[in-house]
């Protein structure tokens, strides 16, 4: 019932928060590398004022979703020089000293039943230490006081439960204040949850990108795999084997309701919507071999991209929409290949290590993120497609089914861990990684949902 | 253990589908062939002495029912050919009885490729009976790639329990 965040730098390892959740939590975050590289940053804990303080608390939240960015370290309230409520309590000298970057100050009010006013700043130090007090001048040709160090102020009304749902929001904001790139902390998560010991052991499960919120959306006996989301974040497809076979179904996120899409002959796998949500490409074997095919999700009509005795599997498209990226072993071993949709010419395109697996385009589509084998090991690799050069991100065992955030920032995974098939993260340069175990069962297929 | 069941049902916010193996309870059907076949009793009307030497049959086969694959492969190893032989003869001599070859395999490598990898192991196993005359009718495949090993371990000796194609009645 509890999530425990932990980060461990260099020579300590403490508890950052512990917050009591109103749902069951099954993973569990714990950063392993990276903290000690990114940007200093001071979340004040916001002030309450009122009688009846609700459980989530806004600060904390964002503090765990700048730090698990990997961009950012928000500092221990020991670092910080004072707790200013806003920005006119914000005494910039005694920051300026502190080399943190940021500084992100609230409060909280109750103003009704069960409703909360939420006011916060985040403050520039920087530019803060040359500014703040320093009259300036302004269009009418008047001294004021500046105020070209406060990036962004926000004031809201809402009700305690939708707490954390605002802190994610704020995260978004602060994370693109500081960054130019669009926060990514109001997406959800899809995953297989596999709990060997009950009947219907394999459940499909959607929750927030920090494993809070988890929503069980199918339970089956038998394997559930490839959950994949429709581009407007409403639907998954997902690969099942309920009627002993592999079948492909798109299920609604919210409200349950599910379609069977394909059933043929053989393997029906690997489904991934086309940008624009209209088409779906998929994994068939119905003519004795796996082949990549493009169906018309409303007609249900199939283009079939590749002809050839060798597996082919793992289609992902390009963000242009006209060149599909799959797995073939007709090199002899798995590798990275693109097929142009209207002509069907295939171009080889990973030629480093012994096998190349699972090629995800990266949003802005300069990079392919895959699982890379080399002497024998499964690692997370980025090839960036200018150059051709390929960076190994991860050293965890077993990687595979990696998903990318939508910003591109950060990359999830499935990964073997101890005995036991656990998530984990890795920013998209490699420096920050986590893992997030699963508190009872194995966790594995993750796929990031677009912006929501 | 019962009630502790019930109120991790009761946790569930949303509403849940439960699936049983097999169900029928839902309305697609399409390209759904493969219904396993492991009712010895289909030959019951030949006799309790043929049926009783059906059974006996059976159970002999199933306990030779697993062809092990190098990594990454999909030959079939000579070792393996006195196994398959027998089931073969099985068979030919029974025309009205189908087998379901599962293909596996180990957990290296990505769920999606080794899906295709374990359908080929399950089409080896396929071919290698008809080219000893088992008729197509009798025989489908299907492939679970990494998705239900037999040792959940993972060390190269698990691997290559699971790296497998079972036939199953």
């Amino acid at each position: 019932m509890t999530m425990i965040l932990k980060w461990i730098g260099k020579t300590a390892i403490f508890a950052l928060a512990v917050v009591a959740l109103q749902a069951k939590a099954s993973l569990e975050i714990v950063i392993t590398e990276g903290v000690d590289s990114a940007r200093p940053i001071a979340i004040v804990p916001f002030t309450f004022v009122g009688q009846n303080q609700p459980t989530q608390n806004i600060s904390q939240i964002v503090a765990a979703d700048l730090m698990r960015s990997g961009k950012f370290n928000p500092v221990n309230v020991m670092r910080m020089p004072q707790q200013p409520q806003n920005s006119s309590q914000f005494n910039a000298a005694a920051w300026a000293k502190t080399g943190i970057e940021a500084v992100v100050m609230g409060t909280v009010k109750e103003v009704g039943l069960d409703r909360y006013t939420i006011n916060y700043e985040l403050v520039d130090v920087v530019k803060a230490n040359g500014g703040v007090g320093q009259p300036m001048m302004n269009a009418a040709g008047r001294m004021v006081a500046g105020s070209n160090h406060i990036l962004h102020s926000s004031e809201i009304t809402i009700a305690g439960k939708l707490f954390r749902q605002y802190a994610h929001r704020v995260s978004d904001v602060i994370y693109e204040k500081l960054t130019g790139e669009r926060g990514a902390f109001s997406t959800k998560i899809a995953y297989v949850l596999v709990r060997d010991k009950q009947e219907y052991r394999y459940q499909l499960v959607v929750a927030d990108y920090d494993g809070e919120n988890e929503q069980v959306l199918l339970r089956s006996k038998e394997p559930l795999m490839s959950p994949t989301w429709s581009p407007d974040g409403t639907k998954l497809a997902y690969v099942t084997f309920e009627r002993k076979q592999s079948q492909i179904y798109i299920q609604d996120v919210y409200t349950a309701r599910r379609s069977i899409l394909t059933s043929f002959k053989g393997i029906n796998s690997a489904p991934v919507w086309s940008p624009d949500g209209r088409k779906m490409a998929m994994t068939l074997s119905k003519d004795g071999n796996t082949e990549i095919y493009v169906m018309d999700i409303a007609s249900k009509s199939l283009n079939k991209l590749t002809n050839h005795r060798a597996i082919d599997t793992e289609p992902n498209w390009a963000p242009d929409s006209q060149t599909v990226l799959f797995t073939s072993e007709r090199g002899g071993n798995p590798q990275l290949y693109t097929v142009d949709i209207n002509t069907k010419a295939t171009t080889r395109v990973t030629f480093d290590g012994e096998q190349n697996l699972a090629g995800k385009f990266t949003p802005n589509g300069q990079a392919i993120v895959m699982v890379n084998r080399t002497n024998g090991q499964y690692n997370i690799a980025r090839m960036d497609r200018t150059t051709r050069q390929m960076q190994v991100l991860t050293r965890t065992y077993l990687d595979e089914s990696p998903s990318i955030a939508p910003n591109g920032s950060m990359i999830i995974y499935s990964t073997l861990h101890g005995s036991s098939q656990v998530l984990a993260l890795v920013s998209m340069d490699g420096r920050f990684k986590a893992r997030l175990p699963a508190v009872n069962g194995r966790v594995k297929s993750p796929a990031w949902s677009p912006f929501l | 253990m019962n009630l502790n069941k019930v109120l991790k049902g009761l946790l569930v916010a949303v509403p849940v589908l439960t699936l049983a193996a097999c169900s029928s309870n839902n309305d697609t059907d399409a390209g759904a062939s493969n219904e396993v076949v492991n009712q010895p009793v289909q030959a019951v009307d030949q006799g309790m002495s043929d049926a009783e030497q059906l059974r006996q049959q059976l159970e002999a086969l199933r306990q030779q029912n697993t062809i092990y694959f190098d990594f990454d492969k999909s030959t079939i190893r000579s070792e393996f050919a006195s196994v398959l032989d027998a089931h073969a003869a099985f068979l030919r001599a029974r025309t009205t009885i189908s087998v379901t070859v599962e293909g596996h395999t180990d957990a290296r490598g990505t769920p999606e490729y080794n899906i295709a990898l374990g359908e080929r192991r399950a089409q080896s196993v396929q071919s290698y009976l008809a080219n000893l005359g088992v008729a197509a009718g009798q025989l489908s495949v299907v492939s679970y790639g990494e998705e239900k090993p037999v040792d959940a371990g993972n060390t190269e000796d698990a691997f290559a329990k699971n790296r497998r194609a079972v036939l199953v009645y």
